[in-house]
């Protein structure tokens, strides 16, 4: 669903452009909305959500989707935990849909789904486990590196059972806005992707942004 | 025909874990109809290696699990095969049910009262397995729902199909590396039934026969090609 925000640029409390190939990992406060801004369109932001107080609660998404009847996410669906409690909501989006089903790429699985030659190249868990690793203040390792959302990519699940990866719906500018139930650490590992044909093989900045 | 090691009888609304050998196989059979089994898979010289239900599927293309496809590890390697599957569609998405979840369908669980007719909950149950090897819910992960189906439409709407398992359908998984496999016979959470559904699976687990070069699951995707060799360099030590 298509919903614009009034929330202006100029009045954010922060904003940060994540290069294509690199992570973002901030705490984003109860009340606060965040929003992911796709600089170039096409990008894929891959991401994770814990509660920070305590990160063994973190976003789920098979409680998610099961719980809003709907593979997808957009404007309007409320993120839960593992422990089935809501963390954040989307209260905006200007691309209408979200995939929260592909997962985000890593060496091992583009050995699978590319080539076994194709391992030594940068991948979205790389830059999570960089990030986890860089950040000991949290607390968290491979263990908590789990299930994702993919801001602005297009994976079309069919009744038949199949599942597509197709071009991206977004567009340069776009972006999907979230408001905090908790307080939450926000995980992003901006897409360093150059296996698949739907970002032209070219991965572009982000930019994130947070109004109190 | 595999030769048969053991089989045994697993209650609903119980959980269970074993090690499962490579060239080994365990096949479920739905005793009654309509039941329900998760599984979670861990690695278990190094349980951080763990089932990747997004990995599994976007690398096959596809949303739903039969025969024919492969269960990968978040480290590029198959865990295990699906070599049968009557019901022809094995869940991924639905997840499993907490307390909160079974106590507004079914009411609240009490021990005391029901002994083991009680309104155990899948979530809880897989985290007392997981914790019998170090494990907690920061292992969890999507699982598999055995002889459940989880649709979507075109508009990515989700539905249970009741009734998609009959009394006496079986699946086989036939194990490709050493595999903690961990499980569950709760209530899968979409269940509508109206009184909580406590159903028995029976699980044998057999020798594998060899897997050929032409074997179904193997050559099904180029994709599956290679995670079997992925398979061989991790195993060839062996
Ligand atoms: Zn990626």
């Amino acid at each position: 669903m298509i919903q614009h925000s009034h929330l202006l640029a100029e009045h954010a409390v922060r904003s940060d452009v994540v290069k294509a190939g690199d992570y973002y990992m901030e705490v984003v406060k109860a009340g606060q909305t965040i929003r992911i801004l796709d600089i170039e369109g096409n990008q894929a932001a891959d991401t994770l959500f814990y509660n920070a107080i305590d990160p063994s609660e973190r976003y789920s998404a098979v409680d998610t989707i099961r719980e809003q009847g709907n593979v997808y996410l957009t404007a309007g669906s409320t993120l839960l935990s593992n422990e089935g409690r809501a963390m954040l909501e989307i209260v905006a989006d200007t691309c209408g849909r979200h995939d929260t089903v592909g997962g985000a790429c890593a060496t091992e699985s583009n050995t699978v789904r590319y080539a076994l030659e194709k391992k030594c190249m940068h991948a979205c868990r790389d830059s999570w486990l960089l990030a986890v690793a860089q950040n000991e203040h949290f607390g968290m390792t491979k263990r908590d590196i789990t299930h994702n959302i993919n801001f602005f990519m297009n994976v079309p699940v069919t009744a038949e059972g199949g599942l597509t990866f197709e071009d991206g719906i977004s567009g340069a500018g776009k972006y999907v806005e979230l408001k905090a139930q908790m307080d939450v650490i926000v995980l992003v590992s901006n897409c360093p992707q150059l296996n698949n044909p739907c970002n032209a093989y070219n991965p572009t900045p982000i930019e994130i942004l947070v109004w109190n | 025909m595999a030769q048969k090691i053991f089989s045994d009888v697993i209650p609903g609304a119980s959980h269970w874990s074993l090690v499962v050998p490579a060239g080994h196989s365990l096949t479920f059979i739905d005793v009654n109809g309509g039941a329900n089994v998760s599984l979670l898979f861990y690695n278990p010289v190094n349980p951080l290696e763990r089932y990747n239900a997004p990995d599994t599927l976007k690398c096959q293309h596809t949303f739903k699990l039969t025969t024919g496809h492969c269960l990968y590890s978040d480290m590029g390697r198959i865990f295990c095969s699906v070599v049968a599957d009557d019901t022809g569609w094995i869940d991924t998405v639905g997840g499993l049910a907490n307390e909160q979840k079974v106590t507004q369908k079914w009411g609240q669980r009490d021990y005391q009262k029901d002994r083991n007719q009680w309104h155990q909950n899948g979530y809880d149950s897989m985290l007392v397995e997981v914790a019998k090897y170090g494990l907690g819910k920061r292992d969890l992960a999507a699982n598999l729902n055995l002889f459940s189906k989880v649709q979507a439409d075109g508009q990515g709407n989700l539905s249970f199909v009741e009734h998609h398992s009959k009394a006496g359908d079986q699946i086989t998984l036939r194990f490709e590396i050493d595999t903690l496999v961990v499980l569950s016979t709760c209530p899968h959470p979409m269940n509508s039934a109206e009184e909580y559904p406590f159903n028995s699976i029976e699980m044998s687990l057999s020798k594998s026969a060899p897997v050929l070069a032409d074997d179904a699951c193997k050559t099904s995707r180029p994709e599956n090609e290679r995670g079997f060799e992925n398979n061989h360099r991790y195993c060839s030590h062996a």
